[in-house]
């Protein structure tokens, strides 16, 4: 219960990270990250809805009664998701076109309601705020990556910009079109799982069941 | 808790709390709704004017500012057609029909019943169901000659129906340009119908060869030496659905059931 400020804000980012650890919000992480731009708008989305939630649901945790506790949240995460989507609507046009439909996905987004119910049920508000500003810092950082190796491989470009010159606008690189598909984003992110995990080896969960030796053909018979 | 006469899992406090939450959540929601709606609409207004004027190509993204979108706007002259009739309307027709030019959706009368036609399965090659029986067109006009024609076209591609305008020359025949401004095809696949470079293929191209549509959307890239290179734009690498879906969106909204009439008679 005690844990640092420190601790809850930057915690996440590696050590706890919710993607890489928790393997929550894996869904959006697969769909939103052809592009950077597009990926940093729902990074901001996700971070501030799920700060947010925690702070309100934290303030009413007291109130709460266990038996309508998940829709209580739901309902303040739902409520929060489409305030966003509006707000994006009205000032971010060209990229809430594109992200509208997985805006509205936040609401289901595993990482939202996990720590709802894993950290802001049983904190304070100020830190329960830190601590979904945290988890979303930690989302973001995978799903950057991911989309930076997306977008680049994929369509030769960087939040845009051209960065390797695409061979139908005259230049040399053919993109891999893979990279442009969901299942591209399973590798990525199963690759940076490893790589965190090779680094930080305390990650490494133990085996739920052990894959025994071979039988004999004889015996088993 | 200390406190022993709140029992938080009372049913009395289950449903304060159930009523305290929605209605709060439910004023958050509405407030934020209303209060933006002005600024949405405004958008969603400008996002399409830009995309006619980019189709007529009157508006370079690089070039223009968004700022002057309105004011470019101002050239056009904006008509209602009758899908059915194949006609123009004049003002006062328009007026009759009921018609506001500015606020008129053309997406939500395709689906009202009483606005639309159910087209049958012959007829209907891009896959829209229904067509509204008004369409708006955007005329640019000088001394009294149609210059360019901006049309609304929509129709499916592989995952989604596309949503753009076609511009044409004042012959009714030639492509000036297109833009889609709504689509959800595999980004950086189907999704590269908005890509410039590819676009840039369309102007010059001729839609029809003796008053049929002869417009195509070839798989891999057109060669220039054939007789039907002007008739003809590359496929896009990776998309030969979204390839094939504009094609049908072009060939439907050319045809006969489509603007293809209007445009017979601005051919004169």
């Amino acid at each position: 219960m005690s844990k640092s400020v420190n601790e809850v804000l930057f915690g996440p980012i590696l050590k706890d990270n919710p993607i890489g650890l928790q393997i929550l919000g894996i869904c959006s992480a697969l769909a939103v990250t052809t592009q950077m731009s597009v990926a940093l708008v729902m990074c901001i989305a996700l971070t501030l809805v799920t700060a947010f939630s925690n702070f309100f649901i934290s303030l009413i945790r007291h109130q709460i009664p266990s038996s309508i506790r998940i829709i209580v949240q739901m309902t303040i995460i739902a409520s929060l998701v489409i305030v966003v989507d509006q707000i994006l609507g009205a000032v971010a046009y060209d990229i809430s076109k594109q992200l509208t439909v997985f805006v509205g996905l936040i609401i289901t987004n595993c990482i939202v309601m996990g720590r709802a119910e894993a950290f802001a049920m049983q904190n304070p508000p100020g830190i329960s705020f830190l601590d979904g500003i945290g988890n979303g810092l930690g989302y973001s950082v995978v799903l950057m990556l991911v989309a930076v190796i997306r977008e680049l491989f994929g369509s030769g470009r960087l939040m845009g910009i051209e960065i390797l010159p695409l061979v139908t606008n005259g230049g040399w690189y053919v993109p891999t079109g893979m990279m442009l598909l969901p299942p591209s984003a399973f590798f990525i992110i199963g690759l940076l799982i490893w790589a965190l995990r090779s680094w930080k080896t305390e990650q490494i969960e133990a085996a739920d069941y052990e894959i025994g030796g071979h039988t004999a053909l004889s015996r088993a018979m | 808790m200390s406190d022993t006469t709140y029992d938080k899992d009372s049913i009395k406090n289950v449903v304060v709390v159930a009523l305290g939450v929605c209605l709060i959540c439910a004023v958050i929601v509405s407030l934020a709704a209303v209060q933006l709606k002005p600024l949405q609409t405004a958008n969603k207004e400008l996002d399409r004017n830009k995309n006619i004027l980019i189709a007529a190509g009157l508006f370079q993204p690089n070039v223009n500012q968004v700022e002057e979108i309105d004011q470019l706007f101002e050239q056009f002259t904006v008509k209602v057609v009758d899908m059915q009739e194949k006609r123009f309307l004049t003002a006062e027709e328009v007026e009759a029909a009921g018609i506001d030019i500015k606020k008129y959706d053309q997406r939500k009368a395709a689906k009202d019943p009483a606005q639309s036609i159910q087209l049958d399965k012959q007829q209907d090659i891009a896959s829209i169901s229904r067509r509204a029986r008004y369409s708006i067109a955007y005329l640019l006009e000088h001394d009294g000659q149609v210059d360019r024609i901006v049309l609304p076209v929509h129709g499916y591609g592989l995952w989604s129906t596309m949503y753009g305008f076609i511009a044409l020359e004042g012959d009714g025949n030639t492509v000036a340009g297109i833009t889609f401004y709504e689509q959800k095809e595999t980004a950086g696949l189907g999704g590269e119908v908005d890509n410039r470079a590819w676009k840039a293929l369309w102007p010059g191209k001729s839609i029809y060869a003796d008053d049929k549509v002869a417009f195509e959307v070839v798989k891999g890239s057109v060669d220039p030496s054939s007789s039907r290179a002007q008739y003809q734009v590359d496929g896009l690498a990776g998309a030969s659905l979204t390839s094939r879906g504009v094609q049908n969106l072009i060939a439907f909204w050319m045809g006969e059931e489509g603007f293809g009439p209007i445009l017979k008679n601005l051919q004169g």
